[in-house]
C-alpha cells in the first residue's frame, strides 16, 4: 500500500505539473483527491491492514493527500495568477487620450478681481452695498457739489434719461444714499457699473465698472485714508508696494487725491508698462467734503470721512496683462476660459 | 497747460533736473504730465558761412558751397536750393547728422562732386515761418539778425529752438494754473523760491482814451468788469523772436504783434484778452448786454450764428459784436487796414460763458477758461501788460488811460485761521506759523487769526481747502500712515450670499461667466419677435445715445445672451455655455426711477447640448435653493422659443422661469446657425422663495423596497403629470420615484410612448410588509391609468 501511496503521489506530481489550466487541475484533483479518487480507494483497503500497520500508513496517506492538495493550491494560485496578468495586459488602454471632463465654468475677469477687492474690504470691516444705475441728478451731481454748469460735469460725458435723470457716471452717488441710510460709523464699498459717453474703443467704454469707498466716524483723518489704500495696495500687489499720493481735485472731496503704487512690472525702475515713470495711477480718493457731508444728513462738525473710487477695468487689465478693454464685453468663450 | 521753462524763469528761477522738477510740481499738486526738449531729435547741426558759392559744372540748378562750419577746416556741400549766397550764415547738418524728420545725413556725391551734408530749411529743423517770417518755405533758412551767428554753434541755441517744455494737467479748480504766471507761483511755493512779479508799466501816450471809448455794462450779473484801453496807428508787423518763440513753446501760432500781444498776455497772466477794431464800433460805445431774442451774429470764423437772450454779448449801439468770452465777430480781427484798435479785458460770469460756448457749440481758448471763472480784480494789469508789450514792440500808439468799468467788485474771502483744526482734519502736527507761513507763499494774506484768500483763488471757499493747500505744501507723502481703528463688522447680507450661491452653482454646471452692456438697441426686441404692444418694449430710454445700439435699458436678459452665442457662433466657437447674473431696468413712468432687478440667464449651443441639458441646470440650480415643489408647464406661445421645446417653470403659480431652444427665426436674426438653449431665471421671486435652511434627517434604518412599473401612454402625455399622480397615489411611504426609460417605437404603437419608473419604498418606523407596498403600488397604478396609461406586461 504504502507503494501504491508513493506511486499515486508521483504520478500526481506529473499530472499538475503538465497540468496548464484550472480545468486541468480541477480534474486532477477529483482524480486523486474526490470521493471516488484513486487516493480515497486506497484508503478504502485500510481496512484489511493491522493494527500496527493502520497508523503508519494512515500517516502516510495523509502525507500524500496534503501534499497533492498544497501542490493543487499552489498551481491554482499560480494560473489564477498568471491569467489576471494577461487579463490585466488585454485590457491596457492608452492613458495618454484626453480625459473626459466634468466642465466647470469659468469666472468673468471682472468679477474675478472684484471678489478679490472686497474680500480685501470685508477684511478690514467694509460692508458691500449697491446702488441705482439709473439715477437722479441729484445723487450723481449736486448733491456732491457738483451744481449745474459746473465744469466738472465735463469730464464725465453724462447720458441723459431725462433733465433730472440719468446714467449715474460714477459710483459716488452711494455715498450720499449711504449716508442717507445709515449713521456713522459708516464703512462701506460700493462696487458697481456706470456709464459715460465715450465711444468703444480699447481704453474707453460707455460702460465701465467702479468701486466706491466711503468711511465716516468721529475723528478720521487724512492718515487713515492713507492706511486703508496703502493696505489696499499691499494687498492686491505684495507687500513690497509702495504708494504715492499726490494732490488733485473732485468736487466732492477736500483734500482731494490721486493714489499712485509702485509699478507692479518693474517694481518703480520704468517700464512700458509705467511709461518709464516708476508709478501706476490706480485710483481718485479725499477727505469727504464738508458740504458732502451735510448733504448726507451728517454733521461735518463732529463727523468727517474719507471717500475712495477706483476704476475696476483699469485693475483688471493690469491684473491680467489685458491691452484691450473690449474683451472684457464681448464674452468670447475662448476669452472667458483663460480664466 | 504747456509751460516754456525759458518764460518760467523770468519769474522764478530753480535748479533741478526736468525729472525732478516734474515729480516736485506733481507731489505738490500740480501734475505733469510729460516734459520735452525743443528740437530734441537734432543732432550735430550747427550754424555755418557761406565762403564761396559756385554753380555745379555738371547741373544747372545744383550749387557747390564752401561751408565754414567752425571744425577748423572748410567743407564742401551741394545745395539745390537757390536762395544761398555768399556771406550768408545757415543751418549745416554735418556728416553724421539728424534732421527733424528722423532721416540721418551723411556724405555723399552728388553728380560726382562730394557733399559733406545738407544746408537745411526750416521745415528740415521742425519749424515753420511762423516762427521766422522773414525766412522762406522752400529755400535754406538764412539766418537773420535776431540769430546768433557764431559758426559752428549748435543750430538750436543760434536760433532759440531750445527751451523745454513742461505739460500739466490742471484741474478745473484751478484756472489760475492755466498762466505762466500762476505755474511760477506754485514753482516758488514747491522750492521755497522767490518769485518775481512784474508790474507793467505804461509810458505816457497820446490824447485820452475817454475820448474814443465808452463802455457799459447792462447785465452786471453777468459781467462783473469790462477794461478797454485804445491804440491808433498801429503798425502790424511780425513779433519779435523772444515772443514769437515763447509762443510757440507754448503750442500757439505766431500770427503778428497784435494777435500775438493779447495771446503772449493771455498765457502770462491767464486772462483772454481780445483785440478789435475801432471802426466797426458803432458810437465808439461797448454796451455789455444779453442778446436779444432774434439777433445774430457772424463769428470770425465766417459762420453767422443765431443768439438767444441768455447770451451775453459785447454790442455797439447798433448790432453785437462779440460774443462775451467766447469768440469775436467777423469785423472785430485786425485787417491790413486797422489803424485803430480796442483792447478788451474782461471778466464774465463763467456759467454764462459756459452757457452761451455751449449753446453755440464752439469752445473757444477763450470760453473754457472763463467757464472756470477768472479773477475780476487783475483784469486792469493785464490791459496794462498788453500797453506796455505795444509800446515795447511799437506796435501802435497807445492812447493815455482805460476804460475801466468795475460793476460787480469780488468780495474777498476771509476765512479764520484754524490751524489746530487743520491737523486735527488731516493727522499732522504743523506749527500755526509754519501752516501760515506756507499760505503766505501761495499769496494768501494771514493776520490776526483770519486768513484772506488771493482773489484768483475762486475755489477757495472753506476751511477744508486751507487744509488742502497746508497738506498739499507739508507733503502728502509725509502724512503719517494709519490703519483704521475701532472694530467694524462686515457681513455679507443674506441677497449677496444668495447670488454667490446662483453664480457657484451656474458654474460648477459648467456655464462660463458673462459682462454685457445693459443698454441695448430697441430692435432687439424685434430680433426676439415681441409683439408690438408687449410691455417689455416699454424701457427706459437714453436721450443722447451713442447710437442706436445702446440707446435703451434692457427689460429683459435674453436679448443680450443670444448676442453673445451669435457672436461666439460667428467666430467658429463650436460651443458655448454661459450664464449672466444681468440686470434689467423696469420703467416706472418717465419721471421716476424705474426698478432694478435681477435675470439669471443662462445660454448654450453646442453638440453636446439639448433641452434636457438646460433643464438639468435649472433644476440643479431650484434644487440648491432648496426649492422641491414647482411646476413644469409647457409654452407653446413664446415668440422667442420653439413651441415644442419650452417650459415655464411655476412656483405657487407664478412663473420664476422659462427654458428651453430658441425660436428658428430668432437664431436667424441673431445668426445662430445651431439649435441654442436659454433660460431666463427671476432672480428675484427665486430669492423669495428659496430656502437655505438645512436640517439634518436621520438616515434610514429600515430596509427599502422597489418595484419597477411600465405603462404605455399617449405620446403627449407629459410624464410629469403621470409622475406627480402615482407620487401622491402611493403615498407617504413612497420614498423616491426615477423615471428611468421613456421609449417611442413600433412596439407601442404609434403616437403612443413607453414610460418606466423606478418606486422605492420605505418607513421610518418599520421594515415594510410586502401588502403594505403592494397596496401602494395598487393605488399608484390606479391613478396612471385614470390618466389613460397601461400598464405594460
Amino acid at each position: 500500500m504504502r507503494q501504491q501511496l508513493e506511486e499515486i503521489r508521483k504520478n500526481a506530481e506529473a499530472a499538475l505539473k503538465a497540468a496548464n489550466l484550472l480545468e486541468e487541475l480541477d480534474a486532477a484533483r477529483v482524480k486523486y483527491l474526490g470521493k471516488k479518487g484513486e487516493l480515497t480507494a486506497v484508503l478504502k483497503q485500510m481496512g484489511s491492514l493491522s493494527a500496527e500497520e493502520r497508523p503508519i500508513i494512515g500517516q502516510v496517506a495523509n502525507e500524500v493527500r496534503e501534499y497533492i492538495q498544497n501542490e493543487i493550491d499552489a498551481r491554482v494560485a499560480e494560473l489564477k495568477a498568471a491569467q489576471q496578468e494577461a487579463q490585466l495586459a488585454f485590457e491596457t488602454i492608452d492613458v495618454t487620450l484626453p480625459g473626459e471632463g466634468v466642465e466647470v465654468g469659468h469666472r468673468h475677469p471682472l468679477s474675478i478681481v472684484l471678489d478679490e477687492v472686497k474680500e480685501i474690504f470685508q477684511g478690514m470691516g467694509f460692508d458691500i452695498i449697491s446702488g441705482p444705475e439709473v439715477e437722479l441728478d441729484y445723487y450723481n451731481f449736486e448733491a456732491l457739489n457738483i451744481p449745474k454748469d459746473h465744469p466738472a460735469r465735463d469730464t464725465q460725458d453724462t447720458f441723459y434719461i431725462t433733465d433730472n435723470i440719468l446714467l449715474r457716471t460714477q459710483t459716488s452717488p452711494c455715498q450720499i444714499r449711504a449716508m442717507e441710510e445709515r449713521k456713522p460709523p459708516l464703512r462701506v464699498i460700493s462696487p458697481g457699473r456706470v456709464y459715460r459717453s465715450d465711444a468703444v474703443d480699447a481704453t474707453h467704454s460707455p460702460l465701465f465698472h467702479q468701486i466706491e469707498g466711503l468711511v465716516v466716524d468721529e475723528g478720521i483723518t487724512m492718515s487713515d485714508l492713507k492706511g486703508t489704500l496703502d493696505t489696499l495696495a499691499k494687498k492686491l500687489y505684495g507687500p513690497e508696494t509702495k504708494t504715492r499720493f499726490r494732490p488733485h481735485h473732485f468736487p466732492f472731496t477736500e483734500p482731494s487725491c490721486e493714489v499712485d503704487v509702485s509699478c507692479f512690472k518693474c517694481g518703480g525702475v520704468g517700464c512700458s508698462m509705467c511709461k518709464g515713470e516708476g508709478w501706476v495711477e490706480i485710483l481718485g480718493a479725499g477727505m469727504v467734503h464738508p458740504k458732502v457731508l451735510k448733504n448726507g444728513g451728517i454733521d461735518p462738525e463732529k463727523y468727517s470721512g474719507f471717500a475712495f473710487g477706483l476704476g475696476l477695468e483699469r485693475l483688471v487689465m493690469f491684473r491680467f496683462g489685458l491691452d484691450d478693454m473690449r474683451m472684457l464685453y464681448e464674452n468670447d468663450v475662448r476669452f472667458l476660459e483663460q480664466f | 497747460m504747456n509751460l516754456s521753462k525759458r518764460w518760467l524763469w523770468e519769474f522764478v528761477q530753480v535748479d533741478d533736473t526736468d525729472r525732478n522738477f516734474a515729480e516736485a510740481l506733481t507731489i505738490s499738486g500740480s501734475k505733469v504730465e510729460s516734459y520735452e526738449h525743443e528740437g530734441a531729435i537734432l543732432e550735430n547741426i550747427v550754424v555755418g558761412h557761406v565762403e564761396e558759392i559756385e554753380r555745379h559744372p555738371d547741373s544747372d540748378h545744383l550749387w557747390v558751397c564752401k561751408i565754414d562750419d567752425g571744425s577748423g577746416e572748410i567743407i564742401q556741400i551741394i545745395t539745390g536750393a537757390q536762395n544761398v549766397s555768399k556771406g550768408d550764415y545757415v543751418p549745416v547738418a554735418r556728416h553724421k547728422s539728424v534732421i527733424a524728420s528722423g532721416d540721418k545725413i551723411t556724405a555723399g556725391k552728388l553728380r560726382g562732386l562730394e557733399s559733406r551734408g545738407m544746408l537745411c530749411s526750416l521745415g528740415e529743423l521742425g519749424l515753420t515761418v511762423h516762427d521766422f517770417p522773414y525766412a522762406i518755405e522752400d529755400g535754406i533758412f538764412i539766418l537773420g539778425d535776431d540769430c546768433d551767428k557764431t559758426v559752428g554753434k549748435d543750430i538750436r541755441e543760434a536760433i532759440g529752438y531750445d527751451d523745454t517744455i513742461v505739460e500739466f494737467e490742471i484741474t478745473s479748480n484751478r484756472p489760475d494754473c492755466l498762466s505762466i504766471i500762476g505755474l511760477a507761483r506754485e514753482t516758488a511755493a514747491t522750492y521755497g523760491a522767490e518769485l518775481k512779479l512784474h508790474t507793467p508799466e505804461v509810458k505816457p501816450g497820446i490824447e485820452d482814451v475817454n475820448d474814443y471809448l465808452k463802455v457799459d455794462i447792462e447785465a452786471r450779473d453777468k459781467c462783473y468788469r469790462y477794461c478797454g484801453a485804445v491804440v491808433k496807428n498801429v503798425r502790424v508787423a511780425p513779433s519779435p523772436r523772444w515772443m514769437r518763440e515763447r509762443l510757440r513753446a507754448e503750442g500757439v501760432r505766431p500770427i503778428n504783434n497784435i494777435v500775438d500781444i493779447t495771446n503772449y498776455v493771455m498765457l502770462e497772466y491767464g486772462q483772454p484778452m481780445h483785440a478789435f477794431d475801432l471802426r466797426f464800433l458803432e458810437g465808439n460805445h461797448v454796451i455789455v448786454r444779453n442778446a436779444k431774442s432774434g439777433e445774430s451774429i457772424t463769428t470770425l470764423d465766417g459762420e453767422e450764428r443765431a443768439l438767444t437772450d441768455e447770451m451775453l454779448v459785447i454790442a455797439d449801439e447798433k448790432k453785437p459784436v462779440a460774443v462775451a468770452g467766447v469768440m469775436g465777430g467777423e469785423y472785430s480781427g485786425i485787417m491790413d487796414d486797422t489803424n485803430t484798435i480796442v483792447f478788451e479785458s474782461a471778466c464774465f460770469n463763467g456759467v454764462a460763458v459756459r452757457r452761451a460756448a455751449k449753446g453755440l457749440g464752439m469752445r473757444t481758448e477763450s470760453s473754457a477758461r472763463f467757464e472756470k471763472q477768472l479773477n475780476p480784480d487783475d483784469c486792469d494789469i493785464c490791459l496794462a501788460r498788453a500797453l506796455e508789450l505795444v509800446q515795447m514792440l511799437d506796435a501802435g500808439d497807445v492812447v493815455n488811460g482805460i476804460v475801466d468799468n468795475y460793476a460787480t467788485p469780488k468780495e474777498p474771502v476771509v476765512l479764520p485761521f484754524m490751524p489746530e483744526w487743520t491737523n486735527k482734519f488731516i493727522g499732522i502736527d504743523v506749527p500755526a506759523e509754519d501752516q501760515a507761513n506756507i499760505l503766505r507763499k501761495i499769496g494768501f494774506t494771514v493776520e490776526n487769526d483770519q486768513i484772506t484768500a488771493p482773489a484768483f483763488r475762486i475755489d477757495i471757499e472753506h476751511q477744508a481747502d486751507i487744509s488742502e493747500e497746508i497738506a498739499r505744501f507739508y507733503g502728502y507723502n509725509n502724512i503719517p500712515t494709519r490703519e483704521l481703528s475701532g472694530v467694524a463688522k462686515a457681513t455679507l447680507t443674506p441677497r449677496q450670499k444668495f447670488n454667490n450661491l446662483l453664480e457657484k452653482t451656474a458654474m460648477s454646471c459648467g456655464l462660463s461667466e458673462t459682462q454685457t452692456f445693459s443698454f441695448i438697441s430697441p430692435r432687439a426686441y424685434d430680433k426676439i419677435r415681441l409683439p408690438e404692444d408687449s410691455k417689455l418694449r416699454d424701457c427706459v430710454t437714453i436721450m443722447n445715445p451713442l447710437g442706436e445700439d445702446t440707446s435703451v435699458m434692457r427689460t429683459i436678459s435674453i436679448p443680450s445672451m443670444l448676442e453673445v452665442l451669435g457672436r461666439n457662433y460667428t467666430r467658429k466657437n463650436d460651443k458655448a455655455a454661459l450664464y449672466e447674473l444681468a440686470t434689467i431696468y423696469e420703467s416706472n413712468g418717465k419721471d421716476e426711477l424705474p426698478n432694478e432687478n435681477q435675470q439669471l440667464v443662462l445660454g448654450m449651443y453646442g453638440k453636446d447640448f439639448t433641452y434636457y441639458s438646460l433643464k438639468g441646470i435649472v433644476e440643479k440650480i431650484l434644487s440648491t435653493c432648496g426649492i422641491a415643489e414647482y411646476d413644469v408647464e409647457p409654452v407653446k406661445t413664446c415668440p422667442i422659443f420653439h413651441p415644442g421645446r419650452t417650459a415655464s417653470i411655476t412656483i405657487d403659480g407664478k412663473e420664476v422661469a422659462i427654458l428651453g431652444e430658441i425660436h428658428p427665426a430668432v437664431l436667424d436674426n441673431y445668426e445662430i446657425g445651431a439649435r441654442a438653449y436659454v433660460a431666463m431665471i427671476d432672480v428675484e421671486y427665486l430669492f423669495e422663495k428659496a430656502d437655505l435652511v438645512r436640517i439634518y434627517k436621520a438616515l434610514p434604518k429600515f430596509p427599502a423596497t422597489t418595484r419597477d412599473l411600465a405603462f404605455v401612454v399617449e405620446a403627449d402625455m407629459p410624464v410629469l403629470k403621470i409622475e406627480k399622480a402615482i407620487s401622491t397615489a402611493a403615498g407617504k411611504i413612497l420614498e423616491n420615484i426615477d423615471l428611468f426609460d421613456v421609449y417611442q417605437g413600433a412596439q407601442v404603437g404609434e403616437n403612443k410612448k413607453s414610460v418606466a419608473f423606478n418606486l422605492r419604498f420605505r418607513s421610518a418606523e418599520h421594515t415594510l410588509t410586502d401588502d403594505e407596498v403592494n397596496s401602494a403600488v395598487k393605488k399608484a397604478m390606479k391613478a396612471a391609468e385614470e390618466l389613460g396609461a397601461v400598464l405594460r406586461s
